[in-house]
């Protein structure tokens, strides 16, 4: 790794000296230990301010009432400098925390009512540009990490291409901001997102001799940081996974996303025969019963790369429909259904529409995020049109043995077309539909197939298919149909109790690569704070200078939502209210509340 | 019923081969008239049908195309048990995949039902550089030859075993169709009959199998009440 450094003066190898600006590592250090003191700072009377029982809808008029604490500077992250917005001065932090928590909440609404009618003015004028969208002065330049994340998803040129040698080869692969590799504990390369195994086998070869230390001495190593640049390790039996993020992750949503490539892993080979082969033979090169899902493996990283709140949260997102149009496909579904199923999904561009299940089963979210990236994200199984009969490993379900996926895309609302050729090939991604059948019975093929013409017909005829197609066209809501006249410009919500999510619409604002990324990395890193070990956070607001963004959990609940600069507490907390109450009113439509069962 | 009712009976076909020598480029050119560069990699099997009208009768194939990795070869025997046809696919720039045919064929003769008609395949004929047929656009840009597979080899070992052989370019269209009307061409007669029953096109699974006779829709239905009578 370290000889072709010197070469090219523009690159930045991970052990540079630390730069006279906050280094990451500091701000590590610092985050852990003054999260410890913003923690304290939050008063359980923030949570009981800002939530609100349930039918007092619009309660909050007065904002001065509703202050939502800050750990201010408390917080800090890697890509994140303390804010400067002028909004430290008031932050509620040090009044809070001297504010003893047992007093009723008239009192410290009191407390902070005075010193916040002081800012007043200076509120007013904040307000006037309180329009502006977030991350719109983000720093441009040799700051900016993300100025690169267009080309993050190119691929290297290979060897065969003259015009590049192998360290300019080289120095684009250091150059790409997240990367991911496997590799046995025998130091043979397995899989990597960028750069063909040849060209960064040295490299393997270091992280290996790493990890391997670290083991031999029986302390695993968990990660490291080096300049800009942190490591996490994951060890799965004989198999070490390593993300390398720039792009200001945590620890353990690095070690979430592992997890997910380990779990595609398992669904392709089981754990019994992955522990079989290299108990048989520890060197054994993993890449031949892997070959042919490394493109998996690719669009599962690239949807963590490129943000995924599903990853993030772990949880589902289904597609917004009235109850009673679920309910009728829900019926329609379960009346098809053979006795060889375990499983039924209906989905459409990645969102669940319908799942029928037995009654002792449920599905996992993660292996819910595997099949869903092998439909939607990755080209293998629409290209081919036709139907599919795929065995596969769902490892949250069981880890021991195959499973059989009946896949086929729905094309033409008519439904009468048994096979469905070229199916979606045209079609945008987020409109694709396609029916999943899983069974235990690996000749079930035939009477799955039978079932799926069944329920499609069915669909047609009753008008489902074109609700689900039209629900699927409409997108997700944005935020003027939510909250009209917030300020809030994008949200996610997290049912707990449902594990599934759901958020407003990307587009316009967060429609581009880049765009979406400032976003998710806000929420990467709200999320980080709140879910720090030791962070009982129940409401944080960060503000930096180019965003506003406000995290609120509770036992039921996890909402995240981003604002432009200089928002008020009190327009972000009435925000996050007012999404909320439209939560509330929609819950049954946004989220699948039980599920066929049969 | 665009055309007259001809008599039309079910064909299942299976393709067989390493990975990555085109074999769901040949389905899908064969199928949609489609071409998809870089296209990735088959996972478990896709099932697809298609109709091949010859002069006397309509031949439905329904056609299992599997994934040619290792890890799915234990799976092969679903597919291939009761075909009344299998095409067994190489790379003509790849030897190895055509001893991995060799295998395939020798285990469709020693496993597979005892009729069955093999045709061998060398497809990515747009890769090899002499004229070789009608493959005269490919050549143009692909100035070398890269072909490593002679077709005088391949040829002779498909005489050996009295298997059908074409020599195919998915990406042109070249000789796709052919391999697929001389497959039609080349079942027997009372293959087909027992094609309509049951048992049939089948395979693996009873129930199923009876399911999928309706499944062809009214127009083969009606086409094979006529035919039965």
């Amino acid at each position: 790794m370290g000889q072709e450094s010197d070469s090219s003066p523009e690159e930045q190898p991970p052990p540079l000296p630390p730069r006279p600006a906050r280094s990451s590592s500091d701000a590590n250090a610092n985050a852990q230990a003054l999260q410890g003191q913003a923690t304290t700072a939050i008063t359980p009377l923030d949570i009981q301010t800002l939530s609100f029982p349930d039918g007092t809808r619009g309660t909050f008029s007065t904002p001065n009432t509703r202050p939502v604490s800050t750990p201010g500077s408390g917080y800090t992250s890697p890509s994140r400098r303390p804010s400067n917005s002028g909004l430290e001065a008031d932050d509620g932090a040090s009044i809070m925390s001297f504010a003893p928590t047992m007093r009723p909440a008239g009192d410290i609404a009191s407390l902070l009512t005075s010193s916040l009618s002081r800012k007043s003015a200076a509120w007013n004028s904040l307000k006037l540009q309180s329009n502006v969208q977030p991350f719109e002065r983000h720093q441009r330049g040799a700051h900016d990490r993300l100025a690169e994340f267009e080309n993050e998803f190119a691929p290297l040129p290979d060897e065969t291409n003259e015009f590049f040698k192998d360290d300019e080869r080289l120095a684009l692969w250091r150059s790409k901001l997240k990367q991911y590799m496997i590799l046995s504990s025998a130091g043979k390369p397995i899989w990597s997102r960028h750069g063909d195994l040849n060209l960064i086998n040295s490299s393997i070869g270091v992280v290996q001799t790493i990890i391997s230390f670290y083991e031999g001495s029986k302390n695993p190593l968990q990660g490291f940081t080096a300049g800009d640049t942190r490591f996490v390790v994951l060890t799965q039996g004989p198999l070490y996974f390593v993300a390398i993020s720039k792009l200001g992750e945590s620890d353990s949503q690095l070690r979430v996303q592992l997890e997910a490539l380990y779990m595609q892993i398992l669904s392709t080979l089981t754990l019994p025969s992955l522990t079989n082969i290299f108990a048989n033979r520890p060197s054994t090169d993993l890449r031949k019963p892997l070959q042919g899902t490394e493109a998996l493996l690719s669009s599962l990283a690239d949807s963590f790369t490129k943000g995924s709140p599903s990853a993030l949260l772990s949880s589902l997102e289904c597609l917004k429909l009235r109850k009673t149009q679920r309910h009728s496909i829900n019926n329609t579904f379960l009346k098809s259904r053979t006795d060889k199923l375990l499983y039924g999904l209906i989905v459409a561009g990645g969102k669940l529409v319908s799942v029928i299940r037995p009654r002792r089963h449920s599905l996992h979210p993660s292996d819910l995020q595997l099949i869903f990236n092998m439909l939607f994200e990755s080209e293998g199984i629409k290209a081919g049109g036709g139907e599919n009969w795929i065995p596969l490993c769902l490892p949250a379900f069981n880890n021991k043995g195959y499973l059989y996926m009946y896949v086929s895309f729905f094309e033409g609302v008519s439904g009468e077309q048994a096979t469905a050729p070229a199916a979606a090939v045209g079609q945008p991604v987020d409109e694709e539909i396609a029916m999943i059948l899983i069974s235990a019975d690996r000749e079930a093929f035939f009477s799955l197939k039978q079932m799926r013409d069944d329920v499609a017909q069915q669909l047609a005829k009753n008008g489902s298919l074109a609700i689900i197609r039209d629900a699927a066209r409409a997108g997700r809501p944005s935020m003027a149909q939510i909250a009209p006249g917030s300020p809030i410009c994008h949200f996610l919500f997290k049912s707990r109790a449902n594990v599934q999510f759901c958020m407003s619409a990307l587009e316009p604002a967060f429609g581009q690569l880049v765009k979406r990324r400032r976003l998710m990395t806000a929420y990467h890193e709200l999320h980080a704070a709140t879910h720090a070990k030791n962070a009982h956070l129940k409401v944080l607001q960060c503000v930096s200078d180019d965003a506003t963004s406000l995290a609120w959990l509770t036992p039921t609940f996890e909402l995240y939502c981003i604002g432009g600069p200089n928002l008020s507490r009190a327009a972000m907390a009435q925000g996050a209210n007012k999404i909320m109450q439209w939560i509330k009113r929609e819950e049954q439509r946004l989220f699948i509340i039980g599920g066929g069962v049969f | 019923m665009a055309e007259a009712p001809k008599p039309s009976s079910s064909v299942k076909l299976v393709l067989l081969g390493e990975a990555a020598v085109g074999k769901s480029s040949l389905v899908l050119r064969f199928v949609n008239n489609d071409f998809q560069e870089n296209k990735e990699p088959t996972i478990g099997a896709a099932f697809l049908t298609q109709k091949c009208n010859l002069p006397t009768r309509t031949i439905k194939f329904e056609i299992w195309d599997t994934a040619g990795q290792e890890r799915f070869a234990s799976l092969a025997p679903m597919y291939y048990r009761n075909a009344q046809a299998a095409l067994v696919v190489y790379d003509i720039t790849k030897p190895t995949s055509l001893v991995k045919a060799r295998h395939w064929v020798a285990e469709l003769q020693r496993q597979a039902s005892p009729g069955i008609v093999i045709a061998l395949v060398g497809n990515k004929l747009d890769l090899a550089g002499e004229s070789q047929g009608a493959s005269e656009e490919a050549e143009g840009e692909d100035g070398g030859d890269a072909r490593k597979v002679s077709t005088e080899e391949a040829q002779s070992y498909a005489e050996e075993e009295s298997l059908l052989f074409f020599e195919t370019s998915a990406k042109t269209g070249h000789n796709v169709t052919e391999v697929f009307t001389a497959i039609a061409n080349a079942i027997p007669e009372t293959s087909l009959k027992s094609a309509r029953g049951p048992g049939a096109a089948g395979n693996a699974n009873r129930a199923g199998d009876e399911q999928r006779v309706n499944l062809s829709g009214p127009r083969d239905a009606g086409a094979k009440d006529g035919c039965a009578c």
